[in-house]
């Protein structure tokens, strides 16, 4: 991070040249020229299944490409590992960080260069310091400690260690793939304040992600993908929103989602949590009725994720009552919750919702397999016909239903998830940040198929840190800090701001919002 | 919803969907993971075929059928074990206490082969629930814990018999059945692992327990928070397991004539566990078939036969089929393109 802010803006850190990638039938990148050059960011764009992290692996040397090659700094290269694009200066920060469980943050970041003493002892003093030096000069401390396990941090924070490890070393170009897709508002301020600096010292940025606020707000330029093709690149200042949907769906975005449900006209709760205490959260109470959207919104860490765990019986409670449909309930478990009709879409799809291995039919009809037996034998037939509707409904992009999960793209993966509740109509649906990593127009899709469900009655609880999308979809919206509910907000007053306020009660009183 | 299905038209097609169409139902019926076993095992046969003809002869092929028969059970009860991303060790051991167990329970009821066999599976029902116990309720690891039982249940078949072989159930008809009877020409071991074998097969591929076991075995996460009942399965397995091996074990009896402690089902477990894992079982848990776990005990068992058959140094025999597993579990690795860093899974 030395070269010069007077560098001469043009130099180009990186050309992608006719860079061509295909998987068994499919077709992920074909012929695409893209250059970034120092100091500058370039947002690129495109649908689920674009073609947008196969190119950022092949910049990190994860994939070989078929055809086509790379230039750094004018040198053509070939990274046939990861680690040889480490030591060019590429660095990739994944969708899905990869972090060593057992081992604190400060080790996770320095993986592979730990500072050592007298030959092979580590020097944990050492490490500490050094870490702990890089999380304020990030503007990460308060949300990361170097001592915390690797297996205990949450998405948010599993990001920032994936972030700090690439910041490691000489750094020249550095790609982020959905970096804020788990993060809430004011840590996308703190790695916005990131992302200017290191763009400011000169350093080649690539900037993956499908929020169009987020593109106008960081990016220099923009170049989009569509079905592996680069359909166009602008200066950001000479584009619109409406000019990059079009670019990236290939035709007009039909008015974006409208709410049109009416949870307020039912009063019949379908879950209630009463003075609900677990080891993360405090005295939680709230209804959902029948028919309405309830937001659940807060920082990351106030306790949101850890809240509906417990509520399905996946957690457990200390004290207070959850009553379904006006009945006591007494959930030991999640299958005791999907029983009485609550079903949970958890937060993260890798880890607890999908099985990679297998292909996108049995992920679909996990739930509803029972259903769709007859004397224990699973009827293919009707198994099929659900996923396919499932499948197309939400538009996954896949070769097949017989297609292994694990080679979907990321947002096409997360859809996945969401035909797995859908199938399975429950009254009670619960979804954990459910439109992480999903493009513009599949959101939107997402959005009225919430609204649907809400318009037939199921009771749906959605927990997302973005905050426009809390704010278009839920009839109320609770927030937490700390695991307390700090405030309800009905859908007509509340605001950004008011969220936020809200959200960071106690800094504003106390410390003074963190920038 | 016309421009989703517009998108989905759009969207890249399957490779050459009207040629080779039947090329691809052939493969989906045999399993594309089973087209490398299938071909070993061909070029196995041929080569010993030729060699010597006696391999071909109905009585040979016979002997090998009856020959894996009783670690075939075994292996088709540890695919399962391992596709729920467990291990039972102690299959082995539960297949002697069994075995002892039937040939004392005929003996106690003066020749009863009816209660004898009850008597056996009964207890190979309980052996399965108490390993399944100690993983479930005493949270123990599934190796270390049949390996625990492994020893312990041996122990036990060694304590009941005085470590000797018990009863004499060679004049028993049932028995007799069992060890050389044969049903429309067909041994009536082979029957006993062909219906055993395709009956686990069903329920993994077409029941909704199988499809949930692949689930666990995948994503136990994704299972539980699913509405799984993980433990349940987990103790069901282990079950079925105990009673296959059971079943393996009154086999032997019948085979040998005597209850056998030891001698019958020594190292039978690593038999299984090789089985399953040269069928393309992954340890980790959520891969794996019955076809291909049969596919390798056929591999195995001509493997054997052949070299037996031919003259070979029997410890050249082990190298064999040592280098097999190997060979076989590389080839896979290479086809899923895994990548070449740190501890395989
Ligand atoms: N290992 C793989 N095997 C087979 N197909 C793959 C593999 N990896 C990616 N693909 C396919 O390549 C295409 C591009 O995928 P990619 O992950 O690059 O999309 P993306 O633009 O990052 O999408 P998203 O916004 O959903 O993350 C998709 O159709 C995907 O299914
Ligand atoms: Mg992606």
């Amino acid at each position: 991070m030395t070269t010069p802010a007077t560098a001469p803006p043009a130099a180009e850190a990186l050309c992608v040249e006719a860079l061509s990638k295909r998987f068994a039938g499919v077709r992920a990148l074909h012929d695409v020229h893209i250059d970034v050059r120092a100091g500058e960011v370039l947002a690129l764009m495109g649908e689920n299944g674009a073609g947008k992290s196969t190119l950022l692996k092949i910049l990190s040397g994860d994939y070989q490409p078929d055809s086509g090659r790379l230039v750094l700094e004018g040198e053509p290269v070939v990274f046939r590992t990861p680690a040889e694009a480490h030591r060019a200066g590429v660095r990739i920060i994944y969708q899905e960080p990869e972090i060593v469980p057992h081992v604190s943050v400060a080790e996770n970041v320095y993986i592979g260069a730990l500072p050592r003493r007298r030959g092979r002892l580590l020097d944990r003093g050492a490490l500490h310091a050094r870490v702990q030096a890089d999380l304020e000069r990030y503007g990460f401390a308060q949300v990361l400690r170097p001592d915390t396990l690797g297996g205990r941090l949450s998405a948010a924070q599993r990001q920032l260690v994936e972030i700090l490890r690439a910041l490691t070393g000489n750094v020249r170009v550095i790609a982020f793939d959905e970096p804020t897709s788990s993060l809430s508002e004011h840590e996308v301020d703190a790695l916005f304040a990131l992302i200017r600096r290191l763009r400011d010292d000169g350093v080649a940025i690539i900037y993956v992600s499908h929020r169009m606020k987020e593109i106008f707000r960081i990016a220099d330029r923009v170049a989009v993908l569509r079905d592996g093709r680069l359909v166009g690149q602008r200066a950001v200042a000479e584009t619109s929103e409406d000019e990059l949907v079009r670019m990236m769906v290939g035709r007009d975005l039909s008015a974006m989602f409208r709410r049109r449900h009416t949870g307020a006209a039912r009063d019949r709760s379908m879950l209630s949590v009463r003075s609900l205490t677990t080891d993360d959260v405090t005295d939680i109470s709230f209804d959902v009725r029948a028919g309405e959207v309830l937001g659940l919104t807060g920082l990351v860490g106030a306790g949101r994720s850890e809240l509906v765990r417990a509520v399905v019986g996946d957690l457990p409670i200390r004290s207070g009552r959850v009553l379904v449909d006006g009945e006591p309930v007494r959930l030991r478990s999640p299958r005791d919750a999907v029983r009485v009709g609550i079903g949970l879409a958890p937060e993260e799809r890798k880890a607890d919702a999908l099985i990679l291995e297998r292909t996108v039919r049995d992920n679909v009809s996990l739930a509803v397999l029972s259903r769709l037996s007859r004397f224990r034998i699973v009827r293919r037939g009707r198994e099929r016909d659900l996923v396919n509707r499932y499948v197309r409904q939400l538009d996954v992009r896949t070769p097949s239903v017989e297609q292994e999960v694990r080679r979907l793209s990321g947002g096409n993966q997360q859809k996945v998830v969401l035909a797995r509740w859908l199938a399975r109509r429950p009254k009670v649906l619960i979804l954990d940040e459910p439109t992480r990593g999903i493009d513009v127009g599949a959101k939107a899709e997402i959005y009225s198929l919430i609204d649907e469900l809400a318009a037939e009655g199921i009771a749906v609880l959605v927990i997302s840190s973005e905050l426009p999308e809390i704010l278009g979809l839920a009839d109320r919206i609770i927030v937490m800090q700390h695991g307390r509910i700090t405030g309800e907000l009905t859908h007509d007053d509340a605001t950004e701001e008011r969220i936020l306020a809200l959200a960071m009660a106690d800094q504003l009183t106390s410390e003074g919002v963190i920038r | 919803m016309s421009q989703t299905a517009d998108r989905i038209a759009s969207s890249p097609a399957p490779d050459s969907p009207t040629r080779g169409l039947s090329l691809r139902r052939a493969l989906d019926f045999v399993g594309v993971q089973n087209v490398s076993l299938l071909i070993a095992l061909g070029i196995l046969v041929t080569i010993i075929g030729t060699q010597d003809p006696v391999f071909f002869q109905t009585a040979n092929i016979k002997t090998i059928g009856t020959a894996v028969a009783i670690s075939g059970l075994l292996a088709v009860a540890q695919t399962v074990v391992i596709v729920l991303g467990a291990l039972d060790i102690s299959v082995g051991s539960q297949a002697g206490l069994a075995s002892v167990v039937s040939a004392m329970a005929f003996t106690a009821t003066s020749g009863n082969a009816a209660l004898g066999i009850a008597a056996a599976l009964a207890l190979g029902l309980c052996c399965g629930l108490v390993n399944g116990v100690v993983i479930v309720f005493g949270r123990v690891n599934p190796v270390i814990a049949t390996l625990a039982t492994l020893a312990a249940f041996k122990g036990v078949a060694q304590l009941v018999s005085n470590g000797r072989a018990q009863g004499y159930t060679g004049a028993d008809p049932v028995f007799i059945f069992l060890s050389r009877g044969s049903i429309a020409g067909i041994p009536t071991l082979i029957w006993v692992f062909v219906l055993a074998a395709a009956a686990v097969h069903v329920m993994l591929k077409y029941t909704d327990l199988g499809r949930n076991i692949y689930a666990i075995g995948g994503n136990d996460n994704a299972a539980r928070l699913s509405g799984i009942n993980i433990n349940r399965y987990i103790l069901g397995v282990y079950a079925m397991t105990g009673l296959i091996a059971a079943l393996a074990g009154i086999l032997i009896t019948a085979r040998t004539g005597s209850g056998q402690p030891v001698s019958g089902s020594e190292g039978l477990e690593l038999e299984a566990i090789t089985a399953a894992a040269l069928g393309g079982c992954a340890l980790k848990g959520g891969k794996g078939a019955v076809s291909g776990t049969i596919l390798a005990v056929l591999l195995l068992g001509v493997l054997t036969n052949g070299m037996t058959l031919l003259g070979i140094n029997p410890f050249w025999q082990n190298v064999a089929k040592g280098t097999l597993l190997v060979v076989a579990v590389v080839i896979q690795q290479v086809r899923s393109g895994e990548r070449r860093v740190g501890l395989p899974t």
